[in-house]
């Protein structure tokens, strides 16, 4: 993952609450087998309906080089589909400021070097008021705060577990073999124990054993 | 233990505990993950993200892997998929299953169909177990007391290389249920008034518990209807207690547990509720008994009101910010305010997904379809949540009521439920449905979804506009 320690770009103001990862990232793109060129089809439909006198903002400057984008209530809300994240990440999107959160979206974006802002209220309003006027945004994750052009200076608290793997680059699943792996084999032993039914043993598993291989013509 | 910790315990604070294998000094845990539900979607980037690091799976006893979104309804045995890209998808979650020594259910099995619905049916969902799925409705499972949530491409690595996940604690809301269900309603029009009850939002960051008197009066289906919504008002988790009902649901199905293993799970699972004197962090209540069947009008769950209301109207809402995301609404739509629900004419209807694709459901919507026809203008389909569900339909004779009332009878998958298969709605299409989300472009490009329980949407087919079930009912 690219480390994350602080970037400045204009932000692009996507209006609308409760835009959902559906929106975001339309279901029959969820066949498309990598992560990398997902941009491509970012707001697929929010861009290609826009009529051509009103282009959706991510299609024209400054905003089609925009890093940080700010969006409505309940953003990323709905399904699971990382996808979204990547297509954000992928379009160049590494910060995205919204009043509140679909909370897998947002847990989400932490494994993709997106960092998810959530804000609220004045500060909102002027971070929404800094990207229509196409005004830049500092955001200095270092320093945890934000820097609007005024000089206004807004500090922002980032939960320091997510901080630190965020500035870093941090591969967590890495970090989790590396330092838990004997609590992970302890906790397995008495679980093993305590709770038996949740390891399927052979005998439980011979039920697949007429499992046939899938028969797939393209 | 704090004394906190060992009285006055939630459900979940149960559960949780117990999966708590150890906490970080910033207060997240490391949760141990019991079951993994791995479908084609969510799973390739993760298995390949395997691969790459060149780690194992840590536990190929804790998965099971099926296709149900890309898959093609339409026919089964050796199954084109129609399209290049779903084979390959659907092939290479076999693959990777069996590269990494899970199983893997193919298409044209007896046990195939829609995670959320194999899950319990092959006793792989169990009471106080943590289960995940790289998909937003695995809060389905918790209807077994499980403490069970959607995840990433990128937790689903964590789960297949770990075990685990490192999680933070949510808080706890109680959605109090009180009252009988009214002659006519199912258990989706009360999770759909929950929704437009605390918005889609509202349960965000809350482990979502359902409570009250209608809950022992429910069948394992229609709680699994009720839990797999609660993502719909944004809360990850959603519990129900497990009781002799659930118990009942669970005993001889596969990888349930078996013999002396039996007694010892059910002492254990009756254990799990919610203690008398726990405390939630909010509370809700929804008085069932006062409900009316419900249709969504908008692009979000929470866009709903009685089939017997008119299309609301944005100019009354004071909020601007509402104001202006009803009136997108109802643009995608094309609904005027003011206009009598009941009556606005349908063009597709579709029965089945993860929310009401199971027997019960496919029962109720046979009993309003018998007899009638769908009307003329209106194409409708039935798909079964499992190949399990459509062959005890199939025992029952409910394909032969659906097809002589003019319905396609199909085999299991997510089909119209998200377009991503080759069940598509054509831009402008208007259809009734069964599933979960109506979201913009959800069932096909500029396709708009009414959401509805099974006995409407078989209404709405078979009169060919919405409408409220209780007047066909009644007619009968
Ligand atoms: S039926 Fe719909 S909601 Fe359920 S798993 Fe399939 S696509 Fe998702």
């Amino acid at each position: 993952m690219t480390p994350f320690k602080e970037l400045t770009s204009v932000a692009a103001p996507v209006e609308g609450a409760d835009i959902n990862t559906d929106i975001i990232f339309p279901a029959r793109f969820l066949l498309l087998p990598e992560k990398k060129g997902l941009g491509e089809q970012l707001f697929h439909e929010k861009r290609v309906n826009a009529p051509s006198n009103q282009p959706f903002v991510l299609d024209y400057a400054p905003y089609n080089t925009a890093r940080i984008m700010v969006a409505g209530r309940n953003f990323g809300c709905g399904s699971s589909r990382e996808q979204a994240v990547w297509a954000l990440a992928d379009f160049g999107i590494r910060c995205v400021i919204a009043p509140s959160f679909g909370e897998i979206f947002y847990n989400n974006c932490f494994k993709n070097g997106v960092l998810p802002l959530v804000e609220t209220g004045e500060r909102y309003a002027e971070l929404l008021a800094a990207a229509s006027a196409a005004e830049p945004i500092t955001i200095d994750l270092l320093g945890e705060r934000l820097v609007l052009v005024s000089g206004k200076v807004l500090p922002v608290q980032v939960d320091p577990f997510r901080r630190a793997a965020l500035l870093a680059g941090l591969d967590e699943i890495g970090s989790i073999l590396a330092t838990d792996h004997a609590d992970i084999e302890a906790f397995e032993q008495s679980q093993r124990h305590s709770e038996p039914w949740l390891y399927l043993g052979p005998e439980k598993l011979a039920c697949f054993a007429d499992l046939q291989d899938e028969v797939v013509v393209d | 233990m704090t004394d906190a910790e060992r009285s006055s315990r939630t459900m979940y604070d149960k559960v949780w505990a117990r999966h708590v294998v150890k906490t970080y000094d910033d207060g997240t845990s490391l949760l141990y993950v019991d079951r993994h539900l791995v479908q084609e979607v969510s799973s390739p980037q993760a298995f390949a993200g395997l691969r790459d690091a060149g780690r194992t799976l840590r536990r190929p006893d804790a998965h099971v892997a099926v296709a149900d979104h890309a898959v093609s309804t339409k026919v089964r045995g050796a199954v084109s998929l129609g399209s290049g890209l779903a084979a390959k998808q659907v092939a290479r979650l076999a693959d990777n299953a069996e590269r990494f020594g899970i199983p893997y259910v193919p298409t044209f099995d007896r046990r195939h169909g829609i995670v959320h619905v194999i899950g319990p049916e092959l006793g792989f969902t169990l009471p106080g177990a943590v289960l995940v799925c790289g998909d937003s409705h695995t809060c389905t499972h918790g209807a077994f007391g499980a403490l069970a949530f959607g995840i990433g491409a990128s937790e689903c690595e964590s789960v297949f290389a770990t075990q685990t996940l490192r999680q933070a604690k949510q808080k706890r809301l109680r959605v109090w249920l009180d009252g009988a269900l009214p002659p006519g309603l199912q258990v989706k029009d009360v999770i759909l008034a929950v929704i437009a009850a605390i918005g889609a939002g509202g349960g965000t960051g809350y482990a979502m518990e359902f409570a009250g008197s209608l809950i022992p009066t429910l069948s394992m289906e229609q709680r699994m209807t009720m839990c797999n919504m609660a993502i719909e008002a944004g809360s990850r988790v959603a519990m129900i207690a497990p009781d002799a009902t659930t118990f009942a649901y669970l005993k001889n199905r596969p990888l349930a547990p078996k013999g002396a293993e039996w007694g010892a799970a059910v002492a254990h699972w009756t254990g799990l509720a919610s203690d008398a004197d726990a405390v939630f962090d909010r509370e809700a209540h929804i008085d069932v008994a006062a409900l009316t069947p419900i249709v969504s009008w908008g692009t979000s769950p929470e866009e709903c009101g009685p089939v017997t209301g008119l299309v609301p109207d944005p100019a009354v809402e004071p909020e601007p910010s509402r104001r202006a995301r009803m009136q997108r609404s109802l643009d995608y739509m094309a609904l005027t305010p003011g206009m009598p629900l009941a009556g606005i004419a349908i063009d597709r209807v579709f029965i089945g997904s993860c929310t009401n694709g199971r027997i019960e459901d496919l029962r109720s919507a046979a009993a309003v379809v018998a007899g009638r026809h769908v009307a003329e203008s209106v194409r409708a389909i039935v798909v079964p949540g499992s190949a399990s569900v459509r062959l005890m339909a199939e025992a029952e004779g409910l394909d032969q009521v659906f097809q002589a009332a003019g319905f396609e009878w199909r085999h299991a998958g997510c089909s119209l439920c998200v377009a991503m298969n080759d069940d598509r709605l054509l831009a402008g299409e208007r259809c009734a449905s069964t599933s979960n989300r109506n979201f913009e472009g959800r069932q096909g490009v500029g396709a708009r979804t009414h959401l509805m329980s099974p006995a409407m949407a078989a209404a709405a087919a078979v009169t060919g506009h919405l409408c409220d079930v209780r007047t066909i009912e009644a007619s009968a």
